[in-house]
Parts: structure tokens; sequence; C-alpha cells
């Protein structure tokens, strides 16, 4: 059940959107697809939408085969980045225009418009017109828009990302408590890993068109099974052989059995934040490693730019990968 | 999350009150000669028509207007402007999504094409029609003489308007909202009807206010096809131009207040149109 995914391929031309994608996407969960631009993550969406077609493949909604369907058969709410909101309606229209098109009795309609605008926080604003609310609240506007011809599944093309950095935040965590109450099978697509992993159930990692790993927020971090998923899902940096996070570095002024030793070379205060780099004295990893650490820990190593520092891995990290 | 407050009504109405009533130096002087200008070109020249055909007392106006030929030229004039617009508006929108949504070879030449009927000078036009759909036709049609020719005049020298309003406003129309409407549910026809046409209501409702005052006003390039046969095919600004060379200059004044007032009515109408079609989708 949820949705099923099997060999879809969709090429624009010469390029190559989506390359033999097989996945399943479990009923009643948070999926996030998460990736860089141009990956083909807003592509399998609108596939899965019935808004673009595949070259090959089937697709599968809550066990029915939804392949062939036009996207006015396939139930689905879909949430577009640029709120695609009916401009010359008023928010309450805006919201009932799924029902009024399935013919729904009129009482019938005004009482669900007037729940889901209240699980929106929208009631006030009912008679306003799109052009007069926020970016956030336009963006919850089409979320109950999405929500009331009770999909199968919602699905959401980069919900966020036209929103300032501070709404962006409100409306990830206000997403997060919406689909804990409502429980319908969610889809959204995203390239800020920060956002997909403090939102999702499940992580779908895709790049240049193949999905590069699957799994919940905690594996892609803790257990990325490429390069690409581990300097994806946040900073990584070179200490010997190994790659690991800025963060999971030791680092001590003291001589002891390091991984690497050498001066700070940079010092960058962002906040509580410190983020130095530190130019290795090996002839054979000369490449600068980042470290992170927090401006009390700096203060009580008694750190200072220019001074010789001893690196190694922290205990406990595991995001390390060979190469 | 915030809760989002809405502005006091009391507020919203001041800061309107205080942006309508006081002018900074610029803008007054902005509004200042936009005013003189309008007035110098537009608003003198018309009270003065309006004067001048009451200039000769209610008699002359309503002599005029009883008068059968003029009514005939007049009624003419309407009917044809009418029917004329209703066809802009349907063909227009059709042509212009035509150019913005699909894409052809020839798209460029044809863009070009639409705009020949607003460049070439309106007498160009009427011997264009002349030897097109006159008595020596090539095609074998001949409509000269008939209410037909000035049918046909107006369509050709209407035809750019609505199609040059609505395209800038398809292309701006985001081609999201019509999947949203899609996802919901909605068939092309239901988007179209509900979505899209809304949307385009003011663009449309422009061409054919234009299209329209084009309509009634148009004499260049019906005069030569239409033979300007009194009752039959003589339109209102022949009707005056006649006038004029007989010396009635209040009667030609009366005319073209009638068409004045016919031309308000129609843009009052279509933006009343406009707005309902607008809220209702």
């Amino acid at each position: 059940m949820g949705i099923e995914i099997r060999g879809v391929n969709k090429n624009f031309g010469d390029f190559v959107a989506l390359q033999d994608i097989d996945l399943s996407i479990p009923s009643g969960q948070l999926t996030a697809l998460l990736g860089p631009s141009g990956g083909g993550k807003s592509t399998l969406l609108r596939i899965i939408a019935g808004l673009e077609s595949s070259d090959s493949g089937t697709i599968e909604i809550e066990g029915l085969d939804a392949t062939g369907l036009p996207a006015q058969k396939r139930n689905v709410g879909f949430v577009f980045q640029h709120y695609a909101a009916f401009k010359h309606m008023t928010v309450e229209k805006n919201v009932a225009f799924g029902l009024e098109i399935r013919k729904k009795p009129k009482a019938e309609v005004k009482k669900r418009v007037a729940e889901l605008l209240k699980l929106v926080h929208l009631e006030q604003f009912s008679h306003r017109l799109p052009s007069q609310l926020s970016g956030g609240q336009r963006q919850r506007m089409a979320l109950a828009r999405a929500l009331a011809i009770e999909p199968s599944v919602l699905l959401l093309d980069e919900p966020f990302g036209a929103l300032d950095a501070k709404v962006r935040k409100e409306l990830r965590e206000w997403l997060r408590r919406l689909h804990d109450e409502v429980h319908v099978t969610t889809v959204f697509v995203t390239h800020d890993q920060e956002e997909a992993l403090e939102v999702s159930d499940s992580l779908v990692v895709i790049n240049e068109g193949r999905i590069e790993q699957i799994g919940t927020p905690d594996d892609l971090y803790d257990r990325p099974a490429s390069e690409f998923v581990l300097s994806f899902l946040g900073p990584v940096t070179r200490l010997g052989d190994k790659l690991i996070r800025p963060h999971d570095i030791d680092i001590t002024r003291y001589e002891h059995a390091a991984t690497a030793s050498g001066r700070i070379t940079r010092w960058t205060r962002v906040g509580f934040e410190i983020r130095l780099e530190v130019t290795p004295d090996d002839v054979l990893h000369p490449d600068p490693v980042q470290v992170i650490l927090t401006r009390t820990e700096a203060t009580a190593l008694q750190l200072h730019e220019g001074d010789m520092v001893w690196l190694r891995p922290r205990a406990g990290a595991e995001a390390a990968l060979a190469r | 999350m915030t809760v989002d407050t809405p502005l006091a009504p009391g507020a919203a109405r001041k800061r309107r009150a205080r942006s309508t009533t006081s002018l900074t130096r610029s803008s007054g002087l902005g509004l200042g000669i936009a005013l003189t200008w309008f007035s110098l070109l537009v608003l003198i020249p018309l009270s003065l028509v309006v004067i001048q055909s009451i200039d000769g007392g209610w008699q002359t106006f309503r002599e005029t207007l009883t008068n059968p030929q003029t009514a005939a030229a007049l009624r003419l004039t309407v009917t044809q402007a009418l029917i004329v617009t209703a066809i802009n508006v349907v063909m227009g929108t059709v042509i212009a999504w035509v150019l913005v949504r699909d894409s052809f070879p020839g798209k460029r030449l044809l863009e070009v094409v639409i705009d020949i009927p607003f460049a070439l000078p309106t007498i160009v036009a009427g011997l264009v029609l002349l030897s097109l759909y006159g008595p020596d036709s090539p095609l074998g049609v001949n409509v000269a003489n008939t209410e037909r020719s000035v049918f046909l005049a107006l369509l050709f020298v209407t035809l750019p308007f609505v199609v040059r309003t609505v395209q800038p406003v398809l292309m701006e129309l985001d081609r999201d909202v019509e999947e949203a409407a899609a996802s919901l549910g909605a068939s092309r026809f239901t988007t179209l009807r509900r979505i899209i046409l809304p949307s385009l209501a003011p663009a449309i409702t422009a061409g054919a206010a234009l299209s329209f005052a084009r309509g009634i006003s148009e004499y260049g390039s019906l005069v030569l096809l239409s033979g300007n046969l009194p009752l039959k095919t003589e339109v209102a600004s022949v009707r005056i131009l006649t006038y004029i060379e007989n010396g009635n200059e209040a009667a030609a004044a009366s005319v073209a207040t009638i068409l004045l007032l016919v031309a308000l009515a129609a843009i009052v109408l279509l933006q009343i149109l406009s707005k309902w079609v607008a809220r209702r989708g």
C-alpha cells in the first residue's frame, strides 16, 4: 500500500531526469525526497501526481494502478512552491474549490471549509483574497485546499522554498504537527537537508535521476551509503584517510596519539559556533581540516588562531566513511 | 507558531484616508500635469461637441435623431460594431491562446501579421478589401454595397485589439494554477471557465471596449467597399461628414454626441460584466 513506483524512467530530450526508479512509500508516513536541484525529485513527485507522464514504469497509489490516470482522477493533493493560489477567489472559495467540483452539498462544503481553515489557523482570513495574505499564510491556504478533497496522498513540491528562513522553520514544525493529526500519506520534496531531517519519518535521497539511499533520518545521517549522501546531509571534512563530520573531531593543544596535527590557520565565529581550519603538517594529507566546536568548548581548551593542535575522531563518531 | 491578527478595520481605513488626502509636492505636480493634459486633449474638445449639439436647442437634436437616414446609420453602426466585438472576444482570445501556448512553424510571422490591420492606414485597408471582396473579386466574393461589407471591414480593422490585450496577461498566467485545479479534480473545461477566464476577463473587456469604440467610429476602411448607400450601408461617421459638408454642424455634433454616449455606455457595461465574471469564478 502507500505509493508503489516500479521501473520509472523519464527523459526530457537528451536529458535523463529519472532512471529506473523503484520505490515504495509506506502509508501514513511523511517521506522526504531530498536531493540537489535538477536531480529529478520534483519530476518524480509530478509523475506521482499525474502532472507529468513517465516514459516507462508504473505508479500505484493505495493499491490502485494510477499509471494511465490523469491528474484529475488520482485524488492527490498537490502543494506548489509558489502557492498556485486562485487569485480571484477568496481564501474560503479557494479551499472550497475541490469540493464544489465534486458537487458536494453546500452545507457540507461550508462545514468542511470552516474545519480546514481552523486547522491551518486562517479562520479570520476566510474572506480575504490571496494577495492580502503573507507567503506563509498563502501556503497554509494551499495546504488546506489540497487537504479539502481528502486526498489519498498529499504531495508537496518544495513547499517552504519561497518563504523566508524564520517562517520556513515555523511552517516546518507546524507541518510535522499537522501530519501527526491528519495522518495522510505525505511526500515532500526539498533540497534543504535540515528540513528533511527534522520533519520526515523516512528519507529518499535522489541525485542525477537515481535513488542514492532510502532510510530513516538517523540511518542516513549515521550510516550513509555513499560519499554523496554523507556530504549532502551535512558538512564533511577529510581527516587522514577518512571523511568525517567537522563536529566529530576531537581537538587539543597537547600532544597525544592523534590522526593529524597542525596549526589553526582560520578562525570563524558564527554565533555560538566556532569554525576552524587546521592545516596539517602531514605531507600526505596537506588539505586543511575543518573543525566545528562551540564557543564554550573553545574557551575551555584555551584555543587561539595560530596555535598548534592535535586532531582525532571523537569517540562514537560513526559517520566516517573510508575512501 | 505565531497567530496572525487581522488589522483592525479602523486602522486600515485611517491609513487609506491619509494616503488620498496628502500628496507630496512631486506627486501633486504629476497629477496637475496629467489633468491639464487630459483636459486640453480630451475633456474640452468633448464638452465642445456636446455643447454644440444642443446649441441649436433640443429641437435640432431630436430632429437629427428622428431623421430616418440618420437613425438607420446609427443602428447599422452600433449593431455591426456589437456583432464584430462579440466575434473578436471569442476569436481574439483563441488566437492569443494559440500564440502563447502553442509553438508551431511560422509563429513569429503570425505575430507580425496580427498587427497589420493596426499598422495599415485605414484607407489602404479599404482598398485591399475592395479589390478582394469588391465587384472584381478574384475570389468571386462580391459584398460591395451590402451590410456585409461594413461587417467585413470592421472585422478586419478590429482584429488585433483583443489578441493584443489578452496575450500579455495569458503569458503571465501561472501554469501552476491550472495544474492545481487539475489535481483538485477540475476538468480542462472547468479550469478554463472558473480559473482562466476570470483571470483574463479584465483583459478581454479592455480589448472588447477598444474594438467596439473603433467599430462605431470606423470610416476609412469601409467607405470604399460599402458604397455609403443611405438607409442601407451608410454608417454614422459618414453621416457626420455629410452633415458637415451641408453646413449643418449642430446635427453633426448631435450624431457625434450619440456615438459618444454609446461608447461610454459600452465601456461601463463591459466593466460591470468583467467584474461579474471575475467574481463568479
